[in-house]
């Protein structure tokens, strides 16, 4: 019978460290994956819309603004 | 009937509180729920004021918090900054620990509030207001949960207060950046699930579809100490009406978890919670989107999976088993990688717009902060390395090296922020002085410089002094040659302090006065920047 200790450090340096790694590769991956360009570039984007209020629920400025004023 | 509740719950913990006062075993417990009684009693009276008052709905973004935050993340920095400079001294001037006030003012009792001043009320309170800020504006939504943010905010200020008296009248755990006792640990634990609700709440009602990699961080930052924080607390107090309690870990496994813990404050805390703050303040004062949100995403990945394991590097030639500081070695260097990625993403955010470091002082804060980043983590790996720390563990070099972390990369990156945020929320056309932001940005740089340079001449110095053994074996130094030969390293590291201190209090007025004097943003458009609270 193992004891706690050996067996969780035998799980830990075999099939945890190999799922761990490969959800990093997945994760290289899908970072690079086609299409992922426009997405990122909106993404990116985020910052500078927002600024002074919240959204409404179609971004579009103006519209919003007024829907905020109703409330 | 929330009202009535509340003022229940007041009236309960401040009478529960007054008890525990009157029972209390030793001074430290006795004050603070004497502080405890007197928090309560305010919240009371301040509730029954208040009872019954109509709420207007509220609507447009939760600023709040985040104003009281900036102007007290300034007062924690200066009064951080002020300790520091002043222990800095102690250590050259040992007149400096005065008789009169031995066991409160000496350097055991001053380094921590220190330490903790400039990491958790500084740091801390600047990572809380900062993401507040940056949630609501890339989840174009309001702070989730109503007041939660105030409970989150002040509850924070408590521990804050209960922690600092705490050391200044000797309850500590000994566990370096862990010493609040338990009580205070467990508020902490109640004021930091708020604190994910509420970062979370607003997270899940955004409006953007994908969530900005700057929220990714400070997400991990929040989930994280939490994780840190609970299991590095676990402790039994030895009464309930006492400030002391002992540790549920022992000998190495105690160590081990200390350093796990603490090399994750500074991996989570002081680095992911400020490269949060990173992504979204440098592309908003560049007024560029981020260099390449893909080395985002995978500095983000990288960092979050290597940190967690670098712990043992503080652990080296101890009773600690090889393997694992082995491991704590080598996942340390592996995180040069994703740590310098990070730094490359920030600073070629600037790519195209470099001759905005001529013109904006504020955005040279951020460069050089980032600059800074990258220095550390340079340094922090090569250290980490068995052999280089078998020269520079237990020296001043390690000090030089947190400091060039602590006051480059987070007091930089956090002045600009400040810089940032105050003319935008108090609605005005800009900052008072760019003058004084120079001015701050130079004494607090050369500040720092003379700081890591002194450390480096005397750590090293020490660490060979230490090592050095005669023909016959015997060493040569005694522990007392090295402490009367690092003297003048002392002296200017502490003029660095002085310069670093000036710097930051140049910034409080300057944003006093920004706040009391600048004009008012003109434009109409600017005038919808006015909060909406």
């Amino acid at each position: 019978m193992m004891d706690t200790y050996s067996l969780l450090r035998e799980i830990a340096d075999s099939w945890v460290l190999l799922a761990m790694f490969v959800f990093f590769l997945g994760v290289v991956a899908w970072a690079f994956r086609p299409g992922s360009r426009k997405v990122h570039d909106d993404t990116a984007n985020i910052p500078f819309r927002h600024e002074d209020k919240p959204a409404g629920d179609r971004d579009e400025p103006g519209r919003s603004a007024q829907r905020e004023l109703r409330q | 009937m929330w009202d009535y509740l509340k003022l229940a719950i007041y009236g309960l913990i401040a009478v529960l509180a007054a008890i525990a006062a009157s029972y209390a075993r030793d001074i430290a417990y006795q004050v603070h729920a004497i502080l405890v009684v007197l928090i309560a009693a305010g919240l009371f009276v301040f509730s029954l004021r208040t009872v019954g008052e109509k709420k207007a709905v509220a609507t447009g973004y939760m600023d709040g918090p985040v104003r009281v935050g900036v102007a007290l993340t300034a007062f924690w920095g200066a009064v951080g900054f002020l300790v520091g400079t002043f222990i800095a001294f102690q250590l050259a001037f040992p007149n400096l620990n005065f008789a009169w006030a031995d066991g409160y003012l000496n350097f055991g009792r001053l380094r921590p509030l220190h330490t903790s001043a400039v990491i958790f009320a500084f740091g801390g309170t600047a990572l809380i207001t900062s993401s507040f800020y940056v949630v609501q504006r890339t989840s174009g939504a309001r702070l989730w949960g109503g007041n939660l943010a105030w409970f989150v905010f002040w509850g924070y200020q408590i521990v804050i207060l209960l922690a600092a008296t705490g050391y200044l009248l000797g309850a500590t755990q000994s566990k370096e950046y862990a010493e609040p006792e338990w009580y205070t640990d467990l508020w902490l634990t109640v004021v930091w699930v708020a604190y994910l609700l509420a970062f979370m709440g607003t997270l899940m009602k955004r409006k953007e579809p994908h969530i900005y990699v700057a929220n990714w961080f400070y997400l991990s930052f929040i989930i994280t100490i939490a994780m840190l924080h609970v299991v590095n607390n676990l402790a039994m107090p030895v009464s309930i009406f006492g400030s002391k309690s002992v540790q549920l870990f022992a000998g190495v496994q105690d160590a081990m978890t200390q350093w796990w813990y603490g090399h994750n404050a500074v991996g989570f805390f002081l680095t992911a919670g400020f490269l949060g703050m990173m992504y979204y303040f440098v592309p908003k004062q560049a007024e560029r989107p981020v260099f390449s949100y893909k080395l985002s995403i995978i500095h983000f990945w990288a960092l979050i999976f290597l940190y967690i394991w670098a712990g043992p590097h503080h652990l080296h030639y101890t009773a600690l088993p090889d393997w694992a500081s082995t491991l704590g070695m080598v996942f340390s260097v592996i995180l040069w990688m994703p740590s310098w990625g990070g730094m490359i993403n920030g600073l070629m955010t600037l790519s195209g717009a470099w001759d905005k470091l001529r013109t904006d002082p504020v955005i040279r804060m951020m460069v050089v902060s980032i600059g800074f980043y990258g220095m550390s983590t340079f340094e922090g790996p090569m250290m980490s390395i068995r052999a280089v720390n078998s020269l520079s563990h237990y020296t001043d070099w390690t000090i030089g090296h947190v400091h060039s972390g602590a006051l480059g990369w987070n007091g930089m990156i956090t002045f600009g922020m400040l810089y940032f945020l105050v003319p935008k929320l108090w609605n005005r056309a800009g900052l008072y002085s760019l003058k004084l932001v120079s001015w701050h940005f130079w004494l607090a740089t050369i500040g720092i410089v003379l700081y890591a340079a002194s450390m480096w001449v005397t750590g090293i110095m020490e660490g060979l002094m230490w090592r050095e053994v005669d023909a016959q074996g015997f060493l040569v130094n005694s522990f007392a040659d090295t402490v009367a030969a690092k003297f003048p390293m002392y002296v200017v590291r502490g003029m660095g302090g002085v310069l670093f201190l000036t710097g930051a209090l140049i910034m409080c007025y300057n944003l006093w006065m920004t706040v009391t004097r600048s004009p008012v943003a003109e434009t109409a458009d600017d005038a919808q920047t006015a909060p909406a609270e």
